[in-house]
């Protein structure tokens, strides 16, 4: 079994693919998604959110858990949560309020995190996620609501254990999905579709690395046998932090519930869902709780804080602050700039990417010129400075020009790759940096004939291959293609440098 | 004697430059010296530092600079109130060496009226108790009786101000602590609409029924503090903002005496409490119809179920509140425990006192699934239909009158054993906290023994300004708060 489940890991895409249509199970997945939301201060508390400062350097006595000390709700939080819900299409309850979930562990400092319990700010929404084979699924959400992330134990530091509070406080949205999903891969479009959609809307940088998205699957198996429908036992596997740990981890339990089905015939029933963690190193899962344990959280409302009423007015404020979705975007780059579906989805990646796009076309760039500039230098560059692309020193304005300069036949293609990563270096306008470049390509015909025809009488052996079309025909042209532009100093058009080498070359014939 | 003198007479003579802060700090100091190791009322004292912010506020007087309304005047605090100096015990072992790193609202708000804060009073711990005796570090004795109890859990802080070792204090009431102590001992103790003071920095007990009040030998002392720590915090997310309640001037209007006042009574309470206790009530009544109030009977048919509620829904939020008190970020820390889970169960096993284990299991037993329905959520509803009695009270009379108590101070010891006969003495003060009204309670007399009695005032929320007028009506009239302890 275990060599099986090896393999899986090593390669879940081709298992799921080979295996789903053959297999007779149906994997049944529902997702919690826990997003860090970035207010500039924590949920109930004036400290700032910061990442990898010194341990326990942010915390104040309210999010330490002081005795005396009480919360204050960060409305901004609350502000960011309703807007995200409203982008998964949720109702919101004119009424909601804060629980406290009580359990004891060294990373809580009250031992009861403040969160929502049968009020949630938010509910009943649905996600559209994009499939692989092209077209997208609904995936309904059953909730989403606020509360306050847990520090973190650290056990590295010696034959003890520390605790640091920085992250303590740190308004964490829980979005809840109904288990609609029935792949990896369709978990995994969901966990992406869903970081998109944060970063679009600002709530969230979504940053893995930072731990700003953390995901819990619950997975179970819907196997057919002699006409009847057996149910596997739910497993819910912990603090998954990657998309690619929460999709293999999804192929994993896939295969080794089906592997146990098959050897204890063990089908769901109350009380038997299992906790497993997962194991980066060795790629697999982990069991954690052999039973859910009866885990009591004594859930009621916090006297500490007032319910929350969100009228028409506040909700018509949030609402105003919703931008154009990512997947609508998508859909628009497609229909309405003929964008292939891969560049509009990587133009959509960030919204600062997309808008930049969107501006640049709208100052009539050709879209596919100004995409694969945007796509193939842009990110690059706003990649390697850690920013998104409107920080550099380049504006929708220069990509524009840069695009025309391109159909003009002014500059080639790699001479506008070359423009756009000084300017956005450096700044600068697009046809000044060209010129003091030396980019601007020649197409005065005149010019070129007389390099063409001093390359024909050069390179006698091309020419006659090209005349007699013996199998180096075309090698032989583009060899001579090349010289003529080498001798322009790479400044001749490209197109009259074929141009008129055809006409010569044709005539020679 | 300067420590005969109430507050508001020692801070006029303070700040008029007739006798300074440091010589009325001196004299407690004193009068703490005789009496302490017989009382038992304070916890800590800050001595040197009281006699230097005394010798400061004198030298603001002697420069002619404005001073606050309690300038130079010596207070005390009960021990849940936060400090940035000294210790916050709580009464507890588990909190017997935690320093808070910030000052409670109101401690601010004492030191931003110039007052001069003598130490902080000893309580049952985390204010759970009628008698103080649930203290975990000392026992407190009734200056009136040193055999008896000083009431509970703000029992510090009325024994120092009824053997006047302050001038005044503050307590928290969260079912009586502050108005049953007050009776006991014979002084005045206001617990206010809930809202109307800031928590922060309260240790929590019930946070929804919790609230800072003042304990002073008169009404006019209570009106002067509570000017000084009523208002809005925003660190308090349920204090009631000013524009909703603003606080007006309790002094300014406090010996205008009530027209046309109309008093509740409710017959059948008052018939529970012992007969000396009903006697003085019932002649309390008749000094206010004398003054022209009318009586009116009134039924409070939940109010007998006031007590069931209280242990339900403050142990409930207790269990949640004491929670944090696991070993692992400050406070006690058993140096048995071997792993974290240990930690915790060690360290609150044997840093909490009998009587904060039985309201934790309570409370958690309360909220637990499968029982949440039938205690918590019950207990709620109980609490809204007490809610509803006290508003239709008020829509017939401007006042509740009954007993705080129905007995005067309990002998030392004689209800430790019996916690369910202890949780009935607050039978006529908890249903105010569950309410969320205010409540005042004034001496009104003694039984045979000598002890005090208490009469308690109850009103709408947010009219303390009337409240306070009713209490000086009657204080007006009488001497009762004028005669000292014999000690
Ligand atoms: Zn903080």
């Amino acid at each position: 079994m275990k060599g099986l489940l090896n393999d899986i890991c090593a390669n879940p895409g081709k298992f799921v693919a080979n295996k789903m249509s053959t297999k007779p199970y149906k994997i049944i997945v529902g997702l919690e998604i826990h997003v860090h939301l970035a207010t500039r201060t924590k949920m109930f508390c004036g400290c700032e959110l910061a990442y990898g400062e010194a341990a326990n350097t942010r915390t104040c006595p309210v999010c330490l858990g002081m005795p005396g000390t009480l919360p204050v709700m960060n409305k901004t939080a609350v502000e960011y949560a309703i807007l995200t819900a409203l982008a998964l299409n949720c109702e919101i309850p004119s009424f909601t309020k804060w629980d406290r979930k009580s359990y004891y562990y060294p990373d809580l400092p009250k031992n009861y995190q403040i969160s929502q319990y049968d009020l949630p700010l938010s509910r009943a929404g649905s996600i559209e996620i994009p499939l692989e084979e092209g077209g997208t699924k609904r995936i309904r959400i059953t909730r989403a609501h606020l509360e306050e992330d847990a520090g973190k134990n650290v056990h590295t530091l010696g034959p003890f254990s520390a605790v640091d509070l920085n992250r303590a406080g740190t308004p964490l949205l829980e979005i809840v999905t109904e288990p609609d999903m029935n792949s990896p891969g369709e978990v995994r479009a969901l966990a992406q579709e869903l970081q998109r959609i944060v970063r679009f809307l600002g709530v969230s940088e979504g940053d893995m690395q930072k731990g700003h998205m953390r995901f819990e699957p619950n997975v179970n198996l819907h196997i057919e046998h002699g006409g009847q429908v057996f149910k596997t036992p739910i497993t819910e596997v912990k603090n998954l932090n990657s998309f690619r740990a929460l999709e293999r981890s999804i192929a994993y339990e896939a295969a080794r519930q089906y592997e146990e089905f098959l050897e204890t015939g063990q089908t769901l029933q109350m009380g038997n869902k299992k906790t497993f963690g997962w194991d980066d190193v060795h790629e697999m899962t982990v069991l954690q709780r052999e039973k859910e344990e009866a885990h009591d959280y004594r859930y009621f409302p916090d006297p500490d804080l007032v319910p929350v009423e969100v009228g028409p007015e506040w909700l018509e404020e949030i609402r105003g602050r919703m931008c154009e979705l990512p997947l609508a975007m998508q859909n628009r780059l497609v229909s309405a700039c003929g964008l292939s579906e891969y560049d509009a989805g990587v133009l959509t990646g960030e919204r600062a990417t997309a808008e930049f796009f969107d501006a640049a076309v709208k100052l009539g760039a050709d879209p596919k010129r100004a995409c694969n500039l945007l796509t193939q230098v842009g990110l690059k560059l706003a990649n390697e400075a850690g920013t998104p692309v409107d920080q550099l020193k380049i504006t929708p304005d220069h990509l524009a020009k840069l695009a025309g300069m391109i159909e003009a036949g002014t500059i080639s293609a790699t001479a506008a790759n070359t423009l756009f990563e000084r300017i956005a270096k450096n700044g600068g306008d697009p046809e000044a940096s060209a010129k003091e470049m030396n980019l601007i390509q020649s197409s005065d015909s005149g010019e070129i004939e007389a390099l063409v025809d001093a390359v024909i009488a050069e390179q006698a052996q091309a020419v006659q291959d090209v005349v007699q079309e013996t199998k180096k025909a075309k090698k032989a042209r583009g060899f001579l293609m090349g010289q003529v532009i080498q001798k322009s100093g790479g400044q001749a058009n490209p197109k009259i440098v074929a141009q008129i080498l055809s006409q010569k070359l044709d005539a020679m014939k | 004697m300067m420590d005969s003198l109430t507050a508001r007479e020692l801070r006029d003579r303070i700040a008029g430059g007739e006798v300074t802060s440091a010589e009325a700090t001196e004299a407690y100091f004193r009068r703490i010296d005789k009496l302490e190791p017989t009382i038992g009322a304070y916890l800590s004292l800050f001595r040197e530092a009281a006699l230097e912010r005394a010798g400061q506020i004198d030298r603001k007087i002697a420069r002619g600079e404005p001073v606050g309304a309690l300038a130079g005047v010596p207070v005390a605090i009960k021990d849940n109130l936060c400090t940035a100096f000294g210790a916050t015990t709580c009464g507890s072992k588990i909190l017997e060496h935690f320093q808070a790193p910030y000052h409670a609202h109101v401690v601010e708000k004492l030191l931003a009226a110039d007052a001069v804060i003598l130490g902080k009073t000893n309580l049952d711990e985390f204010a759970m108790g009628s008698s103080t005796e649930n203290s975990g570090l000392q026992q407190t004795r009734n200056p009136r009786d040193v055999g008896r109890v000083p009431g509970g859990s703000s029992g510090g802080s009325a024994a120092a101000t009824a053997a006047r070792m302050c001038a005044a204090a503050l307590g928290s009431d969260t079912g009586g602590s502050i108005r049953q102590p007050a009776g006991f001992c014979g002084v005045v103790g206001l617990k206010p609409t809930y809202g109307r003071v800031s928590r922060y920095g309260l240790v929590a007990y019930g946070s929804s029924l919790d609230q800072i009040g003042p304990v002073t030998r008169t009404v006019e002392d209570t009106a002067l503090l509570l000017q000084v720590i009523a208002g809005a915090d925003e660190r308090d997310s349920t204090s009631v903002p000013e524009k909703m309640a603003p606080v007006p001037d309790y002094t300014a209007s406090l010996d205008r005496p009530v027209e046309g006042l109309r008093i509740g009574v409710v017959p059948h309470l008052n018939a529970g409490a012992d007969a000396a206790v009903q006697q003085a009530v019932d002649a309390a009544l008749a000094v206010y119809t004398a003054q022209g109030a009318r009586l009116v009977e009134l039924e409070m048919p939940h109010f007998d179920y006031a007590i069931s509620a209280y242990y339900v829904i403050a142990t409930a939020e207790a269990s949640s509140n004491l929670a944090r008190y696991d070993g692992v970020h400050y406070g006690y820390r058993s140096p048995e425990a071997q792993d974290y889970v240990e930690v915790y169960s060690k360290s609150r096993d044997e840093g909490f006192g009998a009587e904060v284990k039985r309201r934790i299991m309570l409370g958690t037993y309360a909220l637990s699934s499968g029982y949440y329905d039938a205690y918590y959520l019950k207990a709620l509803k109980v609490r809204n239909l007490i809610r509803g009695d006290f508003t239709r009270a008020f829509e017939q009379a401007d006042c509740l009158m009954l007993p705080v108590s129905p007995t005067t101070a309990f002998r030392m010891g004689e209800k430790t054993d019996d916690p369910l006969q202890m949780y009935l003495a607050d039978v006529y003060t908890i249903g105010v906290n569950l309410a969320g009204v205010p409540g005042i309670s004034i001496p009104c007399g003694f039984d045979e023994t000598n002890l005090p009695i208490g009469l308690q005032i109850v009103s709408a929320p947010f009219t303390e300004e009337t409240l306070l007028r009713i209490a000086r009506m009657y204080e007006k009239q009488t001497d009762w708060h004028r005669k000292e302890p014999t000690l």
